[in-house]
Order: C-alpha cells, then structure tokens, then sequence
C-alpha cells in the first residue's frame, strides 16, 4: 500500500481517464433506455479524448503555437526547442475525433428516431419483445 | 444483467489500472509520445510551412489527406441523416393562424391548403409564445457568433482555431435561431438544398486544392506548386493553401452540423421542432 500512493500521485491523470471510461463502459453495457447508451459512448469517447491530450502534454512547456514566428524582434535567430512546445500531434488527432464523434452521435440520434418512429419505444427489453410480436419484416 | 455488467466494468478497469503502471509520468518531456515525430514537427513547422501554429500546420499539410476523409467522414454523417430521417410524404393535419383575429384554425384534409401569407401563417402544433427577451437577446448575438466563427476559421494558421472549429461555432449560431425563433425561420433562411450543396462544396473545396495541386506537377496536397496560380507572396504559399482547405472544411462541417440538427428535431418533415 505505501508504495501504490507515489504511483497513483505521478499517475493520476490515467486513474481519472481509467474511472470515467468504466462509467461509460458501465452505462453501454447495463443501461437499458437507448439514449443512455449513446450518453455512456460519449462519456468513453471524452475519456479517450482527454486521455490522448494528457500524453502530449510537458511540463514547464506553452500552447503549441510559436512563438514571434513572422518578425519580433529576435525572430531569425531564435532556436525552436521542442522542450518549450507541448505535443502538437495528440491535440490535431483529437480535433478531428471530436468533431468526427459529433456526426457518429448525429447518425446514432437519426437511428433512435427511426427505431423510436416504428416501434414507439427506445426500452431494449420492450423493443426486444416488440421484436418477437412484429417479426423479422411486417 | 446489470451485475455481471458491473463485474465485466471492474475486471476491465483493474486491468487498465494495472496497465497505467508502466505509462509515462504526468507532464514527462521524455515520453514516448514527445521524443520522434513531433520534435521534427515543433523544430521545422515553422521553417517549412510558414504557418506558427503548430496543429494547424499538421493538420492541413503533414496529415492533410487524413483530415480530408475526417471532412468526407462529416459529410457522410450529414448525408446519413437525411436518407435515415427524411420524410417527403404531406403531413395529413395542419395548424393556421389567422393572423389579424389570432384565432386558430386546425385544417384536417390534407388536401386543403391555405395560402400563407398577410392573412394567414403556418403554426407548429405544440406552439407558445416565444419570449420577446430570448429571441430579442439571440437575433443581436446571432451576427457576433457568425463573425466570430468567421474569425476563427481565417485566424487558424496564427490563433488557436481552423476549419472545425469555426464550422462547429456557425453551425451552432444557425442552430441558436432554430430555437429561439422556429424551425421554419431557419429553413425559410437557409433552403435545404443549399445546405446540401453546400456540404459537398466543403468537400470538393478541400479536394479540388488538392486536385489542383496535383495538375500543377507536384503530389496530391502538395500546396508549394500553387505558386503561378496564387497571387502574393510565393513565400507564404503553403499558409493560403492551408486557408483554403480550411474554410472548404468549415464549410462542410457549417452544413453537416445544420443537415443534423434540423433532421433529427423535425423527425425529418423539416417543418417544426425544437
């Protein structure tokens, strides 16, 4: 046990990720109203997210824009560090995974529309029941 | 169900935990992550595109044929909505207001049709009164967003901001007069085949550049060989192509987002919601 603390205090940042993927996770599996599940699928997706941009990031490190790039007073001979600069390749993967889990939770919304329109309910057990009563095809 | 759910959620979380172990520290320059590729891209970003921020130049020139198909992936989302929800059929039943009396009338034939206009409007069926301070307090923010989003998406090679971002911040400005007003306002504004239209001019933007690119002699994307067709400084040429591939992608996502919203509220008859 006194040598798990220091490992959660320098790791944290996972601990937190790990706990709010699971309750997502938990929300998929166990929820039964589908809006619920899409709402744990989001939660997943923002762990992942945050997850992803917690790796790029240094200490002691700005935003990954740099710095009096066209003129300053110093422009031409200052040296980019890459020390000084947090990892620009998590946050452009993320930009685009986040815009891009707007329009799949878009598409997955038309999906419960429709499944709403035709069976008048979004209950997994109900629907499964209407299911057996309406057949594969009406 | 729900037990054995939970079970399969802690053995899941107890194995990602115990992975964690062998991650690197928080905030560690010395990562994996930090060490190969994105040194190169912080060291000469610069250098090479002329454009200081730095996720806006891997975005749109090192990565740019994955964020072509990230803009292919949201125009097929919007695209997927409307086959999914959209419902051309009459609605049977239909809700007039008259407009000097007020009084309501509830047209059931189908078949008739009041003429809208001075003395007539359409009505949505579960309509209230919209509060005068919202739509008064939105109609002035409306054109601040739209400016601003405008901001964002020509200020992404220089600020924190790009194509995405920009398209998101207008979409959510139309989106905001769709519930402050109603959905016919917007529809009324914005007809449902320019927004389609314009979907898929975002993303022919972002390919045509890349089309042209490649008709110049150089690779598919390769922005450098749009010099003789570019005016101003060859110098900053790769910053103007970056430009233009992103206000393609704010265009598509602008129509992607409002393709969206308006099918999912309106069960896809686009004519009341939220």
């Amino acid at each position: 046990m006194t040598d798990l603390l220091p490992l959660i205090v320098a790791k944290y940042n996972y601990w937190l990720y790990v706990i709010l993927m699971m309750i997502g996770l938990y929300a998929m599996i166990a929820k039964n109203n589908l809006i619920k599940k899409l709402v744990g699928m989001n939660i997943f997706q923002t762990a992942i997210i945050l997850f992803y941009v917690s790796i790029g990031y240094k200490r002691d490190a700005t935003i990954p824009i740099i710095q009096n790039a066209h003129g300053g007073h110093d422009a031409h001979n200052a040296v980019i560090h890459a020390a000084d600069y947090i990892n620009p390749l998590p946050h452009v993967l993320m930009l685009t995974a986040i815009v891009v889990s707007v329009a799949t939770f878009g598409v997955a919304m038309a999906l419960a529309v429709r499944i709403y329109q035709r069976y008048q309910t979004l209950e997994e057990d109900e629907l499964r029941m209407r299911l057996v009563d309406i057949g594969p095809e009406k | 169900m729900k037990f054995l759910g939970f079970i399969v959620v802690c053995l899941t979380g107890t194995l990602l935990l115990y992975g964690t172990g062998e991650f690197p520290d928080w905030g560690d320059p010395d990562s994996p992550a930090s060490i190969h590729l994105s040194n190169y891209y912080i060291e000469k970003a610069v250098e090479e595109t002329q454009v200081p921020n730095l996720v806006t130049a891997v975005l749109a020139d090192y990565r740019g044929f994955d964020t072509m198909f990230e803009t292919a992936v949201v125009f097929c989302a919007g695209l997927a909505c409307f086959l999914l929800l959209r419902d051309f059929r009459e609605k049977k039943e239909r809700f007039y207001r008259h407009t000097p009396t007020r009084v309501i009338l509830h047209v059931k034939d189908s078949k008739k049709v009041l003429k809208t206009g001075k003395e007539f409007e359409h009505m949505d069926k579960d309509w209230v009164p919209s509060d005068l301070i919202i739509r008064t307090v939105c109609r002035i923010l409306i054109p601040f967003i739209q400016i601003y989003a405008l901001y964002v998406v020509a200020h992404g090679d220089f600020s924190p901001g790009g194509g995405f971002q920009g398209g998101v911040i207008f979409g959510s400005s139309l989106i905001l007069l769709a519930i402050s007003y109603d959905l016919k306002t917007l529809v009324r504004r914005i007809k449902e085949k320019v927004l389609g239209i314009y979907a898929a001019l975002g993303v022919l933007i972002y390919v045509g550049i890349g089309a042209i690119c490649m008709a110049m002699g150089g690779n598919f994307l390769d922005y450098s060989k749009l010099v003789p067709i570019v005016p101003g400084d060859p110098h900053h040429i790769r910053a103007l192509g970056m430009l233009g591939v992103e206000i393609g992608v704010g265009i598509a996502v602008t129509a992607a987002m409002v393709i969206i919203y308006i099918n999912i509220v309106s069960e896809g008859k686009h004519d009341e919601g939220l």
